[in-house]
């Protein structure tokens, strides 16, 4: 069966990879601006020659891992904290509920403003978009703690700490998970962009140069690495997610009795 | 050893008023297993939570050793009904019966000891790499009752632990219980909505009224010691015992409450 699926999947890819390659040949679309394939993957070979790509694919996961970092920490302490303490979330709900919806592209001038095109503007731009990912995420995790589990504890004499670290911190866990996960994602959709926009040294800006020096089929190949970039992000998140939740129901699967 | 004083408990919230225990006086002496039960929504499980600390009564007060009760006290433990829920998926068995010991001030190699001792109390030794949710109900529940044995515990106070596990596991369940309480000497108050089981486990029985509750009667169960599934259960005195409990949980549905009942009493022999 999963042997099935792979072939398939592998099959679908390749037609799809074909069709990349045929249309620009049969003059279906302009060579210029979708040159086929092969052409893609030979810029592809010189690009991983080049050490410039290589720095600039160091900055872009510079940018995204630190700035993900930095949103994962700061989500998880305000979402925990909000939430412990009476109030608070009654207090902040308006305010985050403001502030969530702003797209964090629109906070490009005000990056460019502060930061210039250093990291710092990518930073800015990545932590405000995955910060709320992880925030919500862990506000709803953290409610959904069992009230038994919560007795339990406290009948054991648990304090607020242990209960926090032994009761809320598990529960929430695989929310907060979920939260990484879509952060993750979106963290490199913004990294990318802020170099593409600002010119932060990066994926992006390699990207825009491509552009801007009519080297299309270079550009291409970027455009691919961010792609795959993207698709191991997930995959990783993915593992990591099933290792740290290897008890919950949601990986476990039925175990005999 | 636990003194139970007027006891009231009255919910309140968004306009309604619901009074759950009106008035609740009893005494459970050390060492005692005492077994509560009452007809269902009557509140035992709002008395047992004012009793471990974890609900504030409205009036009244919970003595543990003359000690007034005012938050989960150390030398009680508690068992729940939804064992599921109680043990932390998270944890394997051993690390959950051992989370509590964490709380006081123990070696690793004195926690250890306790968590093995209290497994092999139960019959689970070999569960302790387990992870709860691997286990059957009847070994979850078994876990939870380690949890609270490793957690030496002077007053154990058990929430209809048996409710939802099957009979066969309910019957070997029940003798755990009774053998643990004879090995370790620990008091226990035990509550249940089935008087069988009330009956076959406790020394004394407390009927409890319907809500808003009061105690009905008091009772002591003057069978042997020595109980077993197959001959107690056929005991004619455990029958008289158990009609007369029957009886009167169906006068306390109906509202019928006996004047105040304030010592223990036998109902009449034959």
């Amino acid at each position: 069966m999963r042997g099935g699926h792979v072939a398939l999947g592998a099959a679908g890819l390749a037609a799809f990879l074909a069709l990349g390659e045929a249309a620009p040949r049969l003059g279906l679309v302009k060579e210029a601006y979708v040159p086929p394939t092969s052409r893609i993957a030979e810029a592809l070979v010189d690009e991983a020659a080049d050490t410039a790509f290589w720095s600039a694919l160091g900055d872009t996961l510079t940018g995204w891992a630190l700035g993900l970092a930095i949103a994962v920490c700061a989500g998880v302490v305000v979402g925990v904290a909000v939430s412990v303490v009476p109030y608070l979330r009654e207090a902040t709900a308006s305010t985050i509920e403001f502030l969530r919806p702003i797209p964090s592209v629109a906070l490009i001038p005000l990056a460019v403003l502060l930061y210039g095109t250093e990291l710092k503007s990518v930073l800015l731009l990545v932590v405000y978009a995955s910060f709320w990912q992880v925030l919500i995420q862990t506000l709803y995790g953290v409610q959904d703690v069992d009230p038994v589990a919560e007795e339990t504890a406290r009948s054991y004499g648990l304090g607020t700490w242990a209960r926090v670290r032994h009761v809320l911190w598990p529960t929430a866990l695989p929310y907060v998970m979920t939260g990484v996960r879509l952060a993750a994602a979106v963290a490199l959709i913004l990294a990318i962009t802020a170099e593409l926009v600002i010119g932060a040294p990066g994926l992006g800006r390699q990207i825009a140069v491509a552009q801007t020096s009519q080297a299309v089929p270079e550009m291409y190949a970027l455009i691919v690495v961010a792609g795959l970039l993207g698709l191991l992000i997930n995959v990783g998140a993915r593992t990591v997610e099933r290792r740290a939740l290897a008890w919950h129901q949601s990986v476990r699967g039925e175990v005999a009795v | 050893m636990l003194d139970v004083r007027g006891l009231k408990k009255v919910y309140e919230g968004s306009g309604r008023r619901v009074e759950a225990v009106r008035d609740l006086t009893f005494t459970v002496d050390a060492g005692e297993l005492v077994c509560l039960v009452g007809p269902s929504g009557c509140g035992k499980t709002t008395l047992l939570k004012c009793m471990g600390g974890l609900l504030t009564p409205t009036s009244g007060e919970v003595l543990l050793e003359g000690r007034k009760v005012s938050g989960p006290p150390p030398g009680m433990a508690f068992v729940f009904q939804e064992y599921g829920r109680s043990l932390f998926p998270w944890m394997r068995v051993g690390d959950n019966v051992e989370l509590p010991l964490k709380q006081k001030d123990l070696s690793k190699a004195r926690r250890r000891e306790l968590v093995r001792d209290a497994l092999e109390s139960v019959g689970l030794t070999d569960a302790v790499g387990a992870y709860p949710w691997q286990l059957s109900g009847g070994m979850q529940q078994r876990v939870a009752i380690a949890r609270a044995l490793a957690y030496e515990p002077r007053v154990l106070l058990m929430d209809e632990p048996f409710a939802a596990v099957d009979a066969q596991t309910r019957a070997d369940l029940e003798d755990l219980v009774r053998g643990l309480w004879r090995d370790r000497g620990i008091t226990i108050l035990f509550v249940t909505h089935d008087i069988d089981e009330a009956v076959y486990l406790g020394e004394r029985v407390l009927v409890l009224s319907a809500s808003p509750t009061v105690v009905q009667e008091q009772l002591k169960v003057d069978l042997p010691a020595e109980r077993d599934q197959l001959h107690t259960r056929v005991d004619p005195r455990f029958a008289e015992l158990r009609t007369h409990v029957y009886e009167q949980i169906q006068a306390a549905k109906r509202g019928v409450v006996r004047d105040a009942v304030t010592k223990s009493d036998t109902p009449p022999p034959h």
